[in-house]
């Protein structure tokens, strides 16, 4: 049964291209045949469009932090020139006597100053990284996350948004998982598209779009992912446009449309509605990209 | 640092990317002129994009401290892996393996290591490269393909912040760590949005991190138009100034795509950007706020930072 679940992530290189856009018009257009799945985790949207009803909720915890017990701590100073992160200051209290503290946001949890207190006044606890859930939509079910401010290890939770998304799938028989995917090139994006079966990069006809699009096909390539590709607003710079899909042909991918810079688009997200399910001119564009992506 | 500052650190960051950040920080040196610009957006630099050069020297090579095993005398006991909390480190058949790309460079093996075998290394996570682009110094970081450790290289670029005269930072998009490492320490942030739901559910995020740090802000909106006032209200029911609105001209869109600078491409622009730099350096020399952005607050060492943002009075 699993290996017949397809699963298509959406990408985008640099973010704010409309990859959230496209994944919701595809979750409209798939409804009743898929999980969705929002592995943005650092910036998730998708639910703006898709408007959740959520089922339930768990924590995600990942690593640990350094927590200093202040009435243990004699003021040594020995973490604070071990750690190499600077996340520790000592600061001379009223009564005079100097306490040692940790910065929870500079803190990577290494564990060099848990181990190396004379001490022993540090502790260790897991860190609450951020959460995850499972709800419910008018297209079908979805999981979705939320990394806390300045956690690290998106990837790691990218990687539970998918293994959630996929349990779904099987117990549901469901045969698409719809992804949308973190902007970028970093381990998200690796957590996210590695062993997908589909990739879909979503850029822009500008010189960002051009310099980032080849540095992800190259990922894409790295994982032996079928990769399409479509540009968004394409009408703002035809030229360049036309740069583009031959770069993307060049690196083996297959370009998969063209979507016209269209102002319904933001009407359509104020409304909380895909683009296709609103009387949009670029709807039949993106329509057009999900029959050559093979899902018809 | 009071209002006798000789420098002014702004850092333009976003929710998330693809808002206009590269837009608003590079416009924003251009009109500035004698001024550093550093893209801590190493994953993906893109202002050198929009301000191209003269490199100035060589490109520096940036790296992190990463663990080498003297075999002749590791005994296999895996002191050493068992500490590491980012499982850069196995060991097979008493052998230790080393990834070194999980490595955040801490350098606890070593110190565990009884034996005295492990050695710390430099390796290479990226370059910094410097241009000289007019008045304009543009210090960019660039990430080694593959390599997943951003922090070090933004501490790196952030190292070649003048000690006199200004210097904007075009923050990498998103919240997380490399992004906090770019915020810490700096004057003043601007957070960059466009008028639409994505928008400000991004804004929101990005304000938290800020108010997390304690770091005096404002909003520049992007691509505004006048059919959604979901970010100007939420500005002004948080008490957050609106520094600018650049208005959705597709004739930007297009000048963009082309890389070019906008105040170069549509001069009527400058003055936008012009007043944006003097209403930053206004809302700067406000006692109130320019006592905030300071680590000497005391509030930021009780291990949770008291939440404020730039129009709130002295907390402390
Ligand atoms: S756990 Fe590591 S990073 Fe955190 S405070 Fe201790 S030494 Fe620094
Ligand atoms: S230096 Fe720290 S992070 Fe790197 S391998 Fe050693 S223990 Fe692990």
């Amino acid at each position: 049964m699993s290996a017949a679940i397809q699963e298509c992530v959406i990408i985008s290189g640099k973010g704010g291209t409309g990859k959230t856009s496209v994944t919701a018009s595809f979750a409209v257009l798939a409804a009743g045949r898929a999980v969705l799945a929002d592995c943005d985790v650092d910036a998730a949207d998708l639910h703006l469009v898709l408007t959740p009803k959520m089922i339930t909720k768990a924590d995600f915890k990942s690593g640990n932090e350094a927590v200093i017990r202040s009435e243990a701590c004699t003021g040594c100073g020995t973490c604070v020139e071990l750690c190499r992160f600077e996340a520790i200051r000592c600061v001379r209290r009223p009564d005079g006597k100097t306490r040692c503290e940790v910065d929870p946001i500079a803190c990577e949890g290494c564990g060099v100053c848990v181990r190396f207190c004379p001490g022993k006044a540090v502790d260790f606890p897991e860190r609450l990284c951020g959460e995850w859930m499972f709800s419910e939509t008018r297209c079908g079910p979805m999981v979705h996350a939320r990394l806390s401010t300045a956690a690290e290890n998106s990837g790691k939770l990218v990687a539970t948004v998918r293994q959630e998304a996929r349990r779904v799938a099987e117990e549901r028989g469901l045969p698409l998982i719809i992804t949308d995917g973190p902007p970028g090139i970093g381990c998200p994006v690796i957590a996210s598209v590695s062993g997908a079966d589909r990739v879909l990069v979503v850029t822009e006809p500008t010189v960002s779009g051009e310099h980032d699009l080849e540095r992800v096909l190259k990922l894409a390539r790295h994982f032996v992912i079928p990769a399409f590709v479509c540009i968004n607003k394409w009408d703002i710079n035809p030229e360049m446009t036309e740069r583009i899909e031959q770069t993307a042909r060049k690196m083996g991918a297959t370009v998969a449309g063209r979507i016209r810079y269209d102002r319904a688009v933001t009407s359509a997200q104020r409304a909380e509605q895909a683009v296709v399910e609103i009387d949009a001119p670029s709807a039949e564009d993106v329509r057009a990209v999900w029959r050559q992506m093979g899902f018809e | 640092m009071g209002t006798g500052r000789n420098r002014m650190i702004i850092a333009v960051a976003s929710g998330k990317g693809g808002t206009g950040k590269t837009t608003v920080a590079a416009n924003l040196a251009r009109v500035r002129g004698d001024v550093t610009l550093l893209d801590c957006d190493v994953e993906e630099p893109n202002v050198h994009l929009f301000i191209s050069g003269e490199p100035q020297g060589e490109p520096e090579v940036v790296s992190l401290l990463v663990p080498e095993v003297d075999e002749s005398r590791c005994d296999g006991c895996a002191a050493c892996s068992n500490f590491c909390a980012f499982k850069a480190l196995a060991v097979l058949d008493k052998r230790v393996l080393v990834f070194a790309e999980m490595c955040h460079g801490c350098g606890g093996c070593a110190r565990v290591c009884p034996q005295g075998a492990i050695r710390e290394v430099p390796k290479r996570v990226g370059v910094v490269e410097t241009m000289g682009a007019g008045g304009v110094t543009v210090v960019q970081g660039r990430l080694d393909v593959g390599v997943a450790m951003a922090p070090p290289l933004v501490r790196a670029v952030k190292a070649h912040i003048p000690k006199t005269g200004d210097a904007i930072l075009d923050a990498p998009p998103g919240t997380s760590c490399p992004v906090v490492a770019t915020l810490r320490e700096t004057d003043f942030v601007v957070l960059v949005t466009e008028p639409t739901p994505f928008g400000l559910n991004d804004l929101k995020l990005a304000v938290e991190v800020v108010r997390e740090l304690g770091l005096p802000f404002g909003v520049v909106v992007n691509r505004a138009d006048s059919s959604d006032d979901r970010v100007t209200t939420y500005c002004r029911e948080a008490s957050i100034p609106i520094l600018a609105e650049i208005p959705d001209d597709r004739r930007v869109a297009e000048a963009y795509s082309r890389g070019e600078l906008m105040v170069d491409a549509l001069p009527e622009y400058r003055p936008l950007f012009e007043q944006l730099y003097t209403d930053i350096v206004r809302l700067l020399q406000n006692p109130l706020i320019a006592g905030v952005a300071r680590a000497s607050c005391p509030c930021f060492m009780g291990g949770t930072p008291m939440p404020r943002g730039a129009l709130q009075g002295p907390h402390c």
